[in-house]
């Protein structure tokens, strides 16, 4: 199984739920598909989504929800088959 | 019963933090910048006597922090919190809070801003003052006939607005008793399923409104106003470029909608600088309340100067047991002011954020030029807060004067390291459109489709 990379394009602050109130998007263990939501990113009071980019299995989060992040930063992995 | 102001906790950030500061030098008080972690190198925690580091770059955790505004209060000793606008400035319970801490709150009793943040209350409060009001139903209707007789007094074209709706939701037209007798079970039907709350009423519909509104000052007894300001040029309910006085009043209507301002802001016995929001329809000449703003807006610089007030300057002496010390007499209208507001958004893909760091800056200068703004060469301008970068500010001794120095002013502004609002400023400075005031709510947003389509 190969390791693949989700990074954040974008600066600001990385969201695991679409409100405090929801479940998170997926959890880890999860399958997903190139274009499955795993977060929110907000810049400037702007949220976008933040897809898989590839099919494959939630294996780890490396930022928790509500921290900083920086364009290129690794936000998760995923094993890919 | 007066109590000084000694030391002034700015519980903002960005430019209004930096203005802030800068009024109470000019008064002689010193000042603490509450600021985040992501903000310890920003230019308000430079210009401060001393800083207070609330929190995380977070918002919630930083600036909408209530506790941790208070913990810096009493940690700074001052006696003083001036809220700036957005964040905490509209919220009555951290006023209370402020207040019941022994400290003062640079605007208006956490009553009056509960009192004019509920919008039927302010509505009722408007209407008790003499003060005109968008024609509606007194509530909400319960079947087509209560809805067809309320129509007779509210007048078509007319909205059917659900109660539960908001930010432009919920919303059907209806241009005649026939489409109003369609509409209204839709309406109530499509609230229930929306909202869960079918509850719908009436509203008179305006076409072609502008966005009119009026600033006022007021000590808690009397008040004035500073004239009014003309915001009609927004997109997604945000201004972009603004203008004072408003180019389309006649002085008979300007003494009207100026006079109805300064009423209701006399029968609240409002404290501190307010905003007092209308909607003008060009057709007919009437205007309308629909709501106060209780803080210091962003937009403020263009009232100063156009009468040579300094409004942030004015609040922290009210706020500090001074009269107000003005009559509207001794309040002259001069020349005409416009601000272009330079954001950290690509207006070519949608105006999506573009923070950065800033590499090289020059501001315009000269006479009429004034520049309201927290940017420094080698600022990094964080990605967690408001897109704003600065205002641009110009007066003339009229319209066209001021006009001309926005375009030098706009030309003469260098800012490289990331996309801003810079460009789009220019090109609407030569439209034929904005040169002639002929504008209203829905003509940025408009122009800019037509801009769009044009570039596929």
């Amino acid at each position: 199984m190969a390791e693949q990379t989700v990074f954040t394009p974008l600066p600001g602050t990385f969201y695991r739920r679409a409100t405090p109130d929801s479940p998170p998007f997926v959890e880890v263990g999860a399958q997903v598909t190139s274009d499955t939501v795993i977060g929110l990113i907000e810049v400037m009071k702007q949220f976008s989504e933040l897809t898989a980019g590839v099919a494959g299995t939630v294996s780890a989060f490396l930022v928790e929800d509500g921290d900083p992040v920086e364009p290129g930063q690794i936000v998760a992995t995923l094993d890919c088959q | 019963m007066s109590q000084a102001i000694k030391k002034l906790l700015v519980a903002n950030r960005g430019e209004i933090a930096v203005r802030i500061i800068r009024a109470a030098k000019a008064l002689g008080i010193p000042t603490v910048a509450a600021c985040s972690e992501a903000d310890v190198d920003s230019m308000a925690a430079r210009l401060a006597d001393e800083v207070q580091v609330l929190g995380p770059a977070r918002a919630d955790r930083s600036y909408l922090n209530t506790q941790a505004l208070l913990d810096a209060l009493q940690a700074s000793g001052a006696n003083a919190v001036h809220p700036g606008y957005g964040f905490l400035s509209e919220n009555a319970d951290f006023a209370d809070a402020v207040q019941a801490a022994g400290a003062i709150w640079v605007g208006p009793s956490g009553q009056t801003i509960r009192r004019m943040g509920d919008k039927a209350e302010a509505r009722r409060t408007a209407q008790e003052a003499g003060v005109p009001v968008v024609p509606g139903s007194p509530g909400e209707l319960q079947d087509v006939q209560a809805a067809l007789a309320a129509a007779e007094s509210v007048g078509y074209p007319l909205l059917i607005k659900a109660s539960a709706g908001g930010g432009g939701r919920g919303i059907r037209l209806a241009q005649n008793a026939q489409e109003l007798a369609e509409e209204f079970p839709r309406a109530q039907r499509e609230a229930q399923a929306a909202f869960g709350n079918g509850g719908v009423y009436l509203e008179r519909f305006i076409r072609q409104a502008r966005h009119i509104e009026v600033q006022v000052l007021g000590d808690g007894q009397h008040a004035v106003h500073l004239f009014e300001r003309e915001c009609s040029l927004q997109r997604r309910r945000q201004k972009i470029f603004e203008e004072a006085p408003s180019p389309v009043l006649n002085p008979a209507q300007r003494e009207a909608l100026c006079g109805s301002a300064v009423r209701l802001t006399e029968a609240l016995g409002y404290k501190g600088a307010g905003t007092l929001e209308y909607l003008f329809d060009d057709v007919s000449g009437e205007f309308f309340f629909i709501e106060m703003n209780t803080r210091i807006q962003v937009e403020h610089p263009i009232s100063e100067m156009i009468t040579g007030i300094d409004l942030v300057q004015a609040m922290l002496r009210i706020a500090g047991g001074e009269p107000l010390g003005l009559k509207q007499s001794d309040i002259v209208l001069q020349g005409a002011a416009l601000e272009m507001r330079l954001n950290a958004e690509d207006p070519a893909r949608d105006f999506f954020p573009s923070p950065g760091l800033v590499e090289q800056l020059s501001w315009p200068q000269g006479e009429g030029v004034r520049v309201d703004s927290h940017l420094f060469a080698g600022y990094r301008v964080p990605p967690y807060y408001d897109s704003l970068l600065a205002k641009l500010i110009v007066h003339g001794s009229d319209r066209n004067q001021a006009l001309a120095r926005a375009r030098e002013a706009v030309a003469a502004t260098i800012l490289t390291g990331m996309v801003t609002t810079l460009p789009l400023h220019a090109e609407l400075l030569e439209q034929p459109w904005l040169q002639s005031a002929a504008f209203n709510t829905g003509t940025l947003e408009t122009w800019l489709a037509e801009r769009r389509s044009g570039e596929k």
